[in-house]
C-alpha cells in the first residue's frame, strides 16, 4: 500500500542502472567496495590521530601570517601547505581536524536513525494494521516536507549543540530503514520458518532477535552506508548556515562559509575543505551503491 | 476507467493527512522556539505593553486552544501576521514566491531539457568514453553537497572568468549560476534514471520486432522507446521538485537569492511564525500537489497502475 505512492518510493529505486552485465558486476565490485571501505578507514584514523597528523594547532590564531597562499615558507615562518584563513590558521590542520566533526556527527547521527528506523520498520511489519498505517503515514508525511527547513527551525529553537545536531541529522534518516525493514518483515513473516517458531511457542523477540534481523542485516548495513554520506552533507549544510558546530572548533560546512568572503583574494579558505567533503560523500555514497549491489541486489528493486 | 476514482480519492486522503502533520509539527516546533515579543519591543518597553502585544497576537491562550485557531484559520487559507513585515504572512510570502518560481522552474526545465538527451544518447552509445563521462559526471552530481558546488560556480564562473555575477536577481545571467546548483541533482538523476529506463526498453523484444522490420533507429528511439520509458522518468521528475524545494532554502542563501526559501531562514531567525508557517505549509503543498498530478499522468501513461 504505502510503498505504491510515488511520494515516498525511495529515490534510489528508479535511479539504479538496470541493464548491465551481470557477470561483469560481481568480479569487479568488490575491489572497489575495498577501496570505499579503506577510504572511510583512513579518514576515520585521520579524524583520530589529527593531533599527530596536524603540522600546527587548528585555532591557534597568527596576525601576521593571515590570508597566505599555499606555501612552504608563510611570513610567519611555517610551512602552509594550503594555506592560511582569516585569521592566520593554517587550512590544512583545520581540515585534518575537521574530519572529527563529520565523522562523529556522521556516524552517531547513522546510528540513531538507524535503531529509531529499524525499530520502527520491525514495529510497522509484525504489527500492521493501524500501528502499521500511523508509523507509514508519518513516514510519507516527513518525505513531503522539506527536511532542512525542519532542522533549521529545531536547531534555531534548541540552540546548536552537539546532541540536538545528533538527533536531528538522525530523524532526518530513519524513513529509509523503517520502508525497507517493514517490507522485509512483512516477506519474511508468512515463511514457514518464522510461523513454525511461532507454533512451537517461541517468543516475538526471540523471533525478531534470532531470525529476522540476521536476515535484514545486510540491508540494515547498506542504507547505513548510503545514509553515512547524507549524515556528512547535512551536517556540513548546517554549518555552512552557522547552524552546526561552533566555532572556533573547525568543520568543513563551517570553513567553506568562512572562506566566502575571501573567495576573490584567498580561495583556498574554502576549496580545500570542500573538496574533501565532495570527495568523502562521493566515495561513501558509491560505496555504498556497490554493497548494495554485493549484499542485497534485491535492495534495488525496493 | 473503473477503480480510477477511489484510486485517486486515497491518494487525496493521504495528500490531506500529509498536510496536517506537517503543518502540526511546524505549530508545535515554532511554539517551543520561545517568545517573539520582546523581540519585537524596545528592550526597556513596560509589562503592560508586552502583555497586550501578547493578547493581540493570541500568544496568551492555551496552547491547545492556539492549535485549533492556527488549523482552522490554515483551512481558511488565513496563516496569521508577520509580527516582521507587520502585513498578512501570505502577502509576504506571495512577494517572494515569483523569484522562487523563476528560479525553481528554471532549474527544472534546464535540468530535465540537458539530462534526458544526455541520458537518451549515454544508453545509445553505451560504454562508449562518452557514456562513461557523462555518467561520471552525473555521480558527481548526485553526490556533490549543493552549497559548495554554488561556491564552486561562484569562484570559477564568476569571479575567475567573469561571466555571470555572483549574487542578486536581476536579468537572465544572474539566473544562469543558482539555476545550475540547484538543478545540478536533478539533472544527474534524471540522466542516469533516463539513461537505464531507455536500455532497459532497447533489450525488450518488441523493440527487436521493431528493428527487423526494419523501422529506422530514429523511429524506434522517438515512438517506441521515450513512450515506454516515460513512466519512471515522469515520477522521478515530480518526486525531484520536491528535492528542488527544500535544494532553494541553500541555493538561495548561497547566491542571495530573494526568495521563499531564504525568506524562511531569515524568519526562524527573526522568530516570525507566521511567514515560516506560510512558507513550510506552501512547500509541502507544492509538493503534494505536483505528486497528485504525477498520479494522475501515471494513470494515464499506464493504466495497470491503478489497480495498485
Amino acid at each position: 500500500m504505502a510503498s505504491s505512492i510515488p511520494a515516498s518510493a525511495p529515490a534510489d529505486a528508479v535511479l539504479a542502472p538496470a541493464a548491465r552485465a551481470p557477470a561483469r558486476r560481481r568480479r569487479r565490485f568488490p575491489a572497489l567496495v575495498v577501496a570505499g571501505v579503506g577510504f572511510v578507514g583512513l579518514l576515520l584514523l585521520v579524524a583520530a590521530a589529527a593531533p599527530l597528523l596536524a603540522p600546527q594547532d587548528p585555532i591557534r590564531q597568527s596576525l601576521r601570517g593571515r590570508l597566505a597562499a599555499p606555501t612552504w615558507q608563510g611570513a610567519d615562518g611555517r610551512a602552509h601547505l594550503l594555506g592560511t584563513d582569516h585569521l592566520g590558521r593554517d587550512v590544512l590542520s583545520r581540515v585534518i581536524y575537521g574530519s572529527r566533526v563529520s565523522l562523529v556527527i556522521g556516524f552517531s547521527a547513522v546510528l540513531v536513525g538507524g535503531i529509531l528506523g529499524s525499530a520502527a520498520g520491525l514495529a510497522a511489519g509484525f504489527s500492521s494494521g493501524r500501528v502499521d498505517a500511523a508509523i507509514m503515514t508519518v513516514a510519507d508525511a516527513q518525505l513531503a516536507f522539506p527536511f532542512i527547513l525542519l532542522a533549521i527551525g529545531i536547531i534555531a529553537v534548541l540552540g546548536p549543540s552537539f546532541p540536538t545536531l545528533v538527533v536531528v541529522i538522525g530523524l532526518s534518516g530513519w524513513v529509509s530503514y523503517a520502508r525497507i525493514l517493514r517490507s522485509q518483515v512483512l516477506v519474511l513473516r508468512s515463511r514457514e520458518f518464522v510461523e513454525s517458531i511461532h507454533a512451537l511457542g517461541g517468543s516475538l523477540a526471540r523471533v525478531v532477535l534470532r531470525h529476522v534481523l540476521p536476515n535484514v542485516l545486510s540491508s540494515i548495513v547498506v542504507i547505513a552506508t548510503l545514509e553515512l554520506a547524507r549524515a556528512i552533507v547535512l551536517e556540513a549544510t548546517l554549518s555552512f548556515l552557522g547552524l552546526g558546530i561552533q566555532p572556533p572548533t573547525p568543520s568543513w560546512g563551517g570553513m567553506v562559509q568562512e572562506g566566502r568572503e575571501y573567495l576573490d583574494s584567498a580561495w583556498w579558505i574554502s576549496t580545500f575543505p570542500g573538496i574533501v567533503l565532495m570527495i568523502t560523500s562521493i566515495v561513501v555514497s558509491r560505496t555504498g551503491d556497490w554493497l548494495r549491489d554485493v549484499l542485497d541486489p534485491t535492495l534495488r528493486g525496493e | 476507467m473503473r477503480g480510477f476514482v477511489p484510486f485517486l480519492g486515497h491518494r487525496l486522503f493521504r495528500a490531506l493527512i500529509a498536510l496536517w502533520l506537517v503543518s502540526t509539527v511546524v505549530f508545535v516546533v515554532m511554539r517551543l522556539s520561545g517568545d517573539p515579543v520582546p523581540l519585537l519591543l524596545p528592550p526597556d518597553a513596560p509589562h503592560s505593553e508586552i502583555m497586550r502585544v501578547r493578547r493581540d497576537l493570541g500568544l496568551d491562550k492555551p496552547l491547545p486552544v492556539q492549535y485549533v485557531i492556527f488549523l482552522s484559520n490554515l483551512a481558511r487559507g488565513d496563516f496569521g501576521r508577520s509580527i516582521h513585515f507587520r502585513e498578512p504572512a501570505f502577502d509576504v510570502v506571495r512577494g517572494y514566491l515569483a523569484a522562487t518560481l523563476e528560479l525553481g522552474l528554471t532549474a527544472f526545465f534546464l535540468a530535465a531539457l540537458i539530462a534526458v538527451p544526455i541520458g537518451l544518447f549515454s544508453a545509445m552509445r553505451r560504454n562508449t568514453l562518452v557514456d562513461h563521462a557523462a555518467m561520471g559526471l552525473a555521480l558527481i552530481g548526485q553526490s556533490a553537497p549543493t552549497f559548495f558546488l554554488g561556491i564552486l560556480f561562484i569562484l570559477l564562473l564568476s569571479l575567475k572568468a567573469d561571466l555571470f555575477p555572483t549574487s542578486g536577481r536581476g536579468d537572465w545571467r544572474n539566473l544562469v549560476l543558482p539555476a545550475l546548483t540547484l538543478g545540478a541533482f536533478t539533472m544527474a538523476s534524471i540522466a542516469r534514471l533516463t539513461r537505464s529506463a531507455v536500455l532497459e526498453v532497447l533489450g525488450a523484444d518488441y523493440i527487436r520486432t521493431a528493428r527487423a522490420k526494419g523501422v529506422s533507429e530514429m523511429w524506434v528511439v522517438a515512438k517506441h522507446t521515450l513512450k515506454n520509458a516515460a513512466i519512471p522518468i515522469v515520477t522521478i521528475t515530480g518526486l525531484q521538485f520536491g528535492t528542488l524545494l527544500g535544494g532553494a532554502v541553500v541555493t538561495e542563501t548561497v547566491f542571495s537569492w530573494p526568495g521563499i526559501g531564504r525568506l524562511a531562514v531569515q524568519s526562524i531567525y527573526n522568530r516570525d511564525y507566521a511567514v515560516v508557517q506560510c512558507t513550510v505549509f506552501l512547500a509541502a503543498l507544492m509538493f503534494v500537489v505536483i505528486n497528485f498530478f504525477v498520479d494522475l499522468i501515471y494513470g494515464v501513461l499506464d493504466p495497470r497502475i491503478r489497480a495498485g
